[in-house]
């Protein structure tokens, strides 16, 4: 039962989280199109160590 | 022409396949064959999921209520008590909860839950404690030839078959033809996108080999995993890890001057700190790098198979509340749904690994001395990168 309110909390975290990078980098590319290429790029590093972090809290906490 | 004579020799190939098929019956009829409860269907993802002795496509109950396995067995090897023991796994006649025994060499095998355990002398059937245990069988050295091994080694061919004619068309001074033309933009797309900004201009030359073999060999692998084949080569937490290793030997030992004492003793930091920092980055360095890269891969590919398993097991939970015919139908749409979706993942862990390779090692070899600015004492002031390196 808790392992399940734990795993629901990373979901929301990992969500929130993913949700802050994707809207900042859309605002970045936003502002300067031409920097789009690297923005994407640092966006998915920052998110696969999210997801990571994530899967990782998931794994652990099953 | 050639068109006529490559399709036949796929279909040569197709026919040697499904001729190796062979149908084999299972001793225990317990088994129904019919997926209803939940236990049933976690039971079933499970099986999935793991890694297994033989290749089954598809199995039935026949007429005679006996269950049927259409698949070809593997060859099993192992380093018993007694040394090498090999076998086919079709003499477990596709049991798994150790009631076959297998006799060879004078020992005894079961195999329970996959696991293959040799039975001890004088012992012949297995017993069972009370948490399922096998009291008088102990686990041997398990070198087969299992489903992932098959996955591991058909992608190994392919891509030295594949890769090597690419580089022979290079050598001739051509433009790539066939399968090459399709390689051709994705090596490039690694060597300019991922080798270069990350391990720099001057070194990037030495590792762009690894990180395309580990690129193409992730990638394929996901691929492979998707089609109904039954692969679950980069679920497998051995695989990913055995990466993850590859790729801490090659940033440990690639490591210059400046990478050890950035780990070892922080320059630009006071004197106290420095052998707690020194404590966290050698955590960081050997422990949660190559953790982060393993658990990911591993966790985002059983993550998608267990959605896709789970979204296929809707057809079996749901046809009392929705008919046969909607439960399919919904099963059908949400996993061709799920598919788009995992054909994107396949490629994006694949990149994601190379990437994060990539940056691992060009943190290992960037060199610091020509851009630091050191002040009065002689101490490095760390520079942007280096405030980067320290978060990863």
């Amino acid at each position: 039962m808790y392992n399940l309110i734990g795993a629901g909390i990373i979901v929301i975290g990992a969500g929130f989280g993913l949700g802050q990078i994707g809207g900042k980098a859309m605002e970045g590319i936003a502002r300067q199109p031409e920097a789009a290429g690297k923005i994407q790029t640092a966006m998915i590093i920052v998110a696969a160590l999210l997801e990571g972090l994530a899967f990782g809290a998931l794994i652990l906490g099953k | 022409m050639k068109i006529f004579q490559r399709s036949f020799k796929f279909l040569a190939l197709v026919v040697l396949v499904f001729l190796s098929t062979t149908i084999y019956a299972n001793t225990s009829t317990e088994d129904g064959g019919q997926v209803d409860t939940r236990e049933e269907v976690d039971a079933y993802i499970a099986h999935h999921l793991q890694d297994s002795h033989d290749f089954s496509f598809f199995s039935y109950t026949n007429d005679e209520g006996e269950r049927k396995h259409a698949g070809f067995p593997l060859p099993v090897i192992l380093w018993s008590s007694e040394g090498l023991v090999t076998f086919m796994s079709s003499e477990f006649h596709h049991n798994d909860d150790g009631h076959v025994i297998v006799e060879k060499n004078g020992l005894k095998f079961a195999k329970i839950h996959s696991k293959i355990y040799e039975l001890e002398a004088g012992a012949t059937a297995v017993n069972f404690d009370a948490e399922h245990h096998a009291t008088n069988a102990s686990r041997v050295l398990d070198f087969s030839i299992t489903k992932s091994v098959v996955g591991i080694l058909v992608i190994g061919l392919l891509m030295f078959f594949w890769f090597s004619r690419l580089a022979k068309q290079y050598k001739n001074k051509k433009i790539p033809t066939g399968f090459g033309r399709v390689l051709e933009p994705l090596v490039i797309y690694v060597r300019d996108e991922i080798a270069k900004p990350n391990i720099g201009d001057k070194h990037y030359r030495k590792f762009t080999g690894y990180l395309l073999t580990v690129f193409f060999f992730i990638w394929l692998l996901n691929m492979v995993g998707l089609t109904p084949l039954g692969f679950n080569v980069t679920g497998q937490i051995a695989v990913t890890a055995c990466l993850a290793i590859f790729t801490l030997i090659i940033y440990a030992f690639s490591g210059n001057k400046d990478f050890w004492v950035h780990i070892l003793w922080m320059p630009g930091v006071p004197y106290l700190i420095r052998p707690i920092l020194a404590v966290i980055e050698l955590v960081g360095t050997f422990v949660i790098k190559p953790f982060s890269l393993l658990v990911r891969l591993f966790a985002n590919i059983t993550a998608g198979h267990t959605v896709i398993m789970a979204l296929i097991a809707i057809m079996f939970v749901m046809k009392d509340s929705l008919g046969v015919a909607g439960a399919t139908g919904l099963s059908f749409v949400l996993s061709v749904l799920i598919m788009f979706i995992e054909v994107l993942v396949a490629f994006l862990q694949a990149y994601i690994f190379t990437m994060l390779s990539a940056l691992f090692i060009g943190m290992a070899v960037a060199e610091h001395d020509h851009d630091h600015e050191h002040d009065a004492h002689g101490h490095k002031i760390p520079d942007a990168q280096d405030v980067r390196g320290d978060f990863i």
